[in-house]
């Protein structure tokens, strides 16, 4: 008797897990079909090389494709570095006491900052403060900071992950902490940290509000010839066509085109993470 | 006692942060032969094997007091040059942690990191510590192979191979075998007879038997406190004190 019951709840459970599962992988299939079926009509080659034409109704969206990947290039440069050293000097060299413990709180307590925030504050110290101008290499920075504590985050974990005995086994042959570190810590420990820097990559490149006020357009007729130019983004591009525009059911189409699109580059960053860690992971065995 | 000692530790106390974990240890080890360290678990006789390299430096509220000779220099002091020091002791860890790189590329790691390029050169340590190791005959081969492949008496020699390369005088050996099966201890221990010819070498380990076996010398441990040190013959038949030879005959631990 007692058995039965517990088959019964064993059965429940799996049941509801199952259920739960599901449930996600439900809506995963909803968003991308509903993007999908509105949104392949736009896209052929013209849509991914021309410019937009006759007040953003035709046309394509290479501007905001060529902006979205100069702003995340430019993130890219400023973040993976400075995150990186952050992290290495967080876990190697820091001292574990009450200071540190703060820093790496406030640290994690900046990766739930709303990204409007880091706009707003984009704005005032890159662009009015550093004079930087509204431009992609404000916008970049601004994705750069917002970007910062989930790569140091991420970063540390990896390095987290090393064992002490490959630091150890280092300096007991007499390699200096930094030996010890770069030859031994490091080259094991970045698989880990590019793709959790990737994945918030890809995060950025998605984000709208850090661009608004930073560097972004609505519509542009030029490219933008260097760092201190405005730029065009996808994902604000999408804002504009599925709120802003004028004739919005008209270019319907073009804004679930431009969904597309961005949906794909994110996850194209992703798959490059997984490729990229696999890749790594496989030469360290050898 | 020791007629030609090569670490002398005088007044020596170590604490972790407010804990003593060391007490007033003095001891002279005899260059070119085997030490062993005894004791119960948590006596201290780790933190003393790592504090002869100095590894203890890198726990957070580490403290050292006293002396401990070697060359004439006081490690312990401010101006010593750790990795000069790690450089001429040597430490093999009680689980073997050979580096993810080929068997090749573990040995040289020493070498490499010491700035030497000369590629015969490293390949002749290479061969010399692996058969210094007894390790030679098994990989010469494969030296290409991941040190991951070896079995964990390979492994454990392979840290030893990499330990020789960069010429120390003094290996510290933390409970070596302790991992590892009868045949693989066996090897090891014979291993240490024979390095001993060629290097002063301080053991920590648990075994009794192995201690008995390997060892010139005994230090027994207990508390913090060296209690007991003398030739390993005269410890294992005429113990000087009651809580030594109960120590030894087993019935604490």
């Amino acid at each position: 008797m007692k058995i039965d019951i517990n088959r019964i709840k064993e059965k429940i459970g799996f049941m509801i897990l199952t259920a739960c599962l599901l449930l996600v992988v439900l809506i995963i299939i909803v968003i991308f079909t509903n993007i999908l079926i509105n949104g392949y009509s736009v896209i052929n080659i013209d849509f991914l090389i021309k410019s937009p034409t006759q007040g953003m109704t035709e046309g394509g969206i290479m501007p905001a494709i060529i902006g979205t990947f100069l702003v995340t290039i430019i993130t890219a440069i400023f973040s993976i570095p400075l995150g990186m050293g952050c992290a290495i000097y967080l876990n190697e060299y820091a001292k574990q006491n009450w200071f540190t413990r703060l820093i790496r709180i406030s640290i994690r307590n900046l990766a739930g900052v709303p990204s409007i925030v880091y706009g707003l504050f984009g704005v005032v110290l890159f662009v009015q403060l550093m004079n930087i101008g509204t431009s992609v290499l404000a916008s970049g920075l601004t994705l750069s900071l917002m970007t910062l504590p989930m790569t140091i985050t991420a970063s540390e974990e990896a390095l987290k992950n090393i064992p002490m005995s490959f630091r150890e086994g280092a300096l007991a042959l007499g390699a200096t902490k930094w030996q010890a570190i770069s030859t031994n810590v490091i080259p094991y420990a970045i698989p880990g940290m590019l793709t959790g820097t990737i994945l918030g990559l890809s995060r950025a490149a998605g984000e709208t509000a850090p661009l608004l006020f930073t560097g972004v357009a609505f519509y542009l007729p030029y490219l933008p010839k260097g760092v201190f130019d405005q730029f065009m983004a996808l994902p604000y591009h999408l804002y504009i066509m599925a709120t802003q525009h004028h004739s919005i059911m008209e270019v319907r189409p073009i804004a679930y085109g431009t969904a597309m699109v961005l949906v794909a580059l994110v996850f194209m960053m992703n798959l490059g993470a997984i490729i990229l860690r696999y890749r790594l992971r496989k030469n360290r065995k050898e | 006692m020791i007629k030609d000692p090569v670490i002398e530790v005088i007044d020596f106390n170590f604490y972790y942060g407010d804990k003593r974990a060391l007490t007033d240890v003095n001891v002279k080890i005899e260059k070119n032969s085997v030490t062993g360290i005894i004791g119960p678990s948590g006596c201290g006789k780790s933190t003393f094997l790592r504090s002869i390299n100095l590894m203890n430096n890198l726990i957070l509220g580490a403290r050292y007091e006293g002396k401990i000779m070697l060359d004439g220099e006081n490690i312990i002091h401010k101006d010593v040059d750790v990795v000069e020091l790690r450089r001429k002791v040597g430490m093999v860890f009680q689980k073997s942690n050979p580096f993810p790189k080929s068997i090749f590329e573990n040995v040289a790691y020493g070498l490499r990191i010491n700035g030497i390029k000369n590629k015969d050169l490293i390949s002749r340590r290479i061969e010399e510590s692996l058969k210094g190791a007894a390790l030679w005959e098994e990989v010469k081969d494969r030296l290409n192979a991941s040190a991951f492949d070896l079995s964990g008496g390979q492994q454990q020699r392979l840290c030893i191979a990499r330990a020789l390369a960069v010429e120390p005088d003094i290996l510290l050996m933390d409970e070596p075998a302790s991992a590892l099966d009868p045949t693989a201890t066996i090897k090891i221990e014979e291993l240490i007879q024979e390095l001993k010819k060629k290097y002063t070498i301080i053991i920590v380990t648990h075994n009794m038997q192995q201690a008995a076996r390997v060892s010139d010398y005994t230090a027994f441990f207990m508390m913090g406190k060296l209690i007991e040190y003398n030739r390993t013959n005269l410890m294992f038949t005429n113990p000087e004190f009651k809580i030594t030879e109960d120590y030894i005959t087993g019935r604490f631990g």
